[in-house]
């Protein structure tokens, strides 16, 4: 699925690592709400994540780069046990977009993607502001770059956030529900922005409603229900032939 | 008439007012705005480093931040004023020399940061958190994050709340008249004040009181101002755009978004 087909010359490629769930428990206090949780995502590929509210999709994601410290089990990040390393070392290598952006209303769209190269990565200014520019324009943005996000529509706050996730040059990109406080005719833009990652060889997690997506562009399809991991596989196998009661309920609920 | 004479002898004798005039403007109001100014200055950084240490995870920094706290914004200022004022003489005394002006200052700014602790505390806390989580996600660690975006956002939205803390403290610094300031380092009330006690009426008093009014007046009217710009935004206004043309943006900067997308 993710072949390099239609890349065009000013849009890179990347270099996606792999990564790993293993057993993987997470609890808030003593509630567990991931329950050993085991995922395998090749490079370079994009597993989507479905499943109902409160299923613990979020917080599965927020485990991969230890936002929420997983309780138990490992995550490995291109072979690498991701829980020895330092949190903030390992998120460098991660990126990850929300569902309400996050952006830093008081920046400019490029400097809300230059400042983690500058303060982070220590890029000389002049040097971040160069690729922040150069990310914005491969979002489509170039010419919003000194915009502030409350000027922006939400469609290209969220390409803002996917440039500024992007510029810290991430092995693994995680997506919560990235379209899910957009306008409906600005969903199509963000999707098209995230499956040309995919093809262009990003690995990806993709929290997602929009199945529709899932189908099209993901390599492997998981549905979560109560904090556990009910099916995963094709998104053929998995839209088309349903074995669980519980997935088969879902699909007739959301399609 | 006779009483209405009265009253204007009392309040507004204009001699006296204009005798008095020249040291209210050259002494007084110069040592109120000094005072008022160090400790707010001062009652800033302190206060910065009490609402950090009062949503900080650790209990060991909160529980004294909140004590703190708690301990001079209960008590009365005028109490705490005499308590340090007095109390740390002898040791200002080798530090700063005879003079209680220090002292004063430093007891204002600890009243003062206590209060403006809990300000900034309020306005870092009101930050979306969904800041922070973007910041650690982008790997950087929880000081920077906090000094890089989460506190200037916090901040900027209590400016108004800020400026309303100065104009206490204004208020407040006549009341290091207590500790006996020299005559060079009378503020505004002492000054008039003395005035008063010298000429028989209170016309003295009452100028003192419009000069601390030209100070704060305008003051809580900047408040205003901020208030309004704060709370309804700065957007500016736009024509109406469709969303439909930033599709159709979108198409032609990225040649993948044609094809298939249903
Ligand atoms: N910060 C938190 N503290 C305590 N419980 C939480 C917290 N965040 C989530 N939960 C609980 O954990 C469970 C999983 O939540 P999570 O947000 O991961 O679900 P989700 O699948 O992302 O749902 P949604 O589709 O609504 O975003 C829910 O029961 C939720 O109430
Ligand atoms: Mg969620």
């Amino acid at each position: 699925m993710s072949s390099t087909t239609s890349t065009s010359a000013d849009q890179p490629t990347f270099r996606g690592s792999s990564l790993q769930l293993k057993n993987l428990c997470m609890a808030y206090g003593d509630i567990p709400v991931i329950r050993d949780v085991s995922l395998e995502i090749a490079p370079g590929t994009t597993t989507c994540i479905i499943g109902p509210s409160g299923s613990g999709k979020s917080t599965l994601l927020r485990g991969i780069n230890r936002l929420h410290e997983p309780s138990s089990g490992g995550v490995l990040l291109d072979g690498e046990d991701a829980l020895r390393v330092r949190p903030d070392v390992l998120r460098r290598r991660i990126g990850m977009v929300f569902q309400h952006f996050n952006l830093f209303p008081d920046h400019t769209a490029l400097e809300n993607v230059a400042l983690a190269l500058w303060k982070v990565k220590g890029m000389p200014k002049s040097e971040a502001t160069e690729r922040a520019r150069r990310r914005l324009t491969e979002v489509g943005l170039g010419e919003r770059a000194d915009h502030r996000p409350r000027d922006l529509s939400g469609g290209q706050q969220q390409r803002v956030a996917i440039a500024r996730a992007l510029a810290m040059e991430p092995e693994v990109m995680l997506f919560d529900e990235a379209t899910s406080a957009l306008d409906p005719e600005l969903v199509k833009g963000v999707l098209t922005l995230m499956a040309g990652l995919c093809e262009r060889g990003m690995t990806m997690a993709v929290v997602t409603h929009e199945m529709g997506f899932a189908r099209r562009v993901a390599d492997q399809v998981v549905f979560m229900d109560e904090g556990e991991i009910v099916e995963a596989g094709r998104p053929e196998d998995l839209f088309d032939n349903p074995r669980s009661a519980r997935l088969q309920r879902f699909l007739s609920e959301v399609l | 008439m006779d009483f209405l004479d009265n009253l204007v002898k009392t309040f507004f004798d204009v001699d006296s007012m204009l005798t008095v005039a020249p040291q209210l403007l050259t002494v007084g109001l110069v040592n109120t705005l000094v005072i008022s100014a160090a400790s707010t200055v001062i009652g800033l950084v302190l206060g910065m480093v009490v609402a950090v240490m009062g949503i900080s995870t650790s209990r060991w920094l909160r529980i004294p931040a909140r004590i703190y706290t708690d301990l001079f914004r209960g008590l009365p200022a005028i109490l705490t004023i005499l308590l340090i004022g007095q109390g740390f003489a002898k040791f200002s005394q080798s530090i700063f020399g005879p003079s209680p002006y220090p002292l004063g200052i430093i007891a204002l700014s600890l009243i003062a940061s206590a209060y403006i602790g809990e300000i900034f505390r309020a306005g870092i806390q009101s930050v979306d958190k969904g800041q922070l989580e973007a910041c650690r996600a982008l790997g950087m660690n929880y000081g920077r994050a906090m000094v890089l975006v989460v506190i200037p956002q916090g901040v900027r939205r209590v400016l108004p709340a800020l400026v309303n803390q100065f104009i206490a403290i204004i208020k407040d610094s006549s009341l290091v008249y207590f500790l006996g300031l020299l005559v060079s380092e009378r503020e505004l009330f002492r000054v008039g004040q003395d005035a008063a006690v010298n000429t028989g009426n209170l016309s003295p008093l009452v100028l003192a009181g419009i000069f601390y009014l030209i100070v704060t007046v305008p003051l809580t009217h900047l408040v205003n101002y901020f208030d309004q710009r704060f709370r309804t935004g700065r957007r500016r206004p736009t024509a109406p755009t469709s969303g439909l043309k930033e599709v159709t943006e979108l198409d032609a900067v990225s040649p993948l978004t044609t094809g298939s997308n249903t």
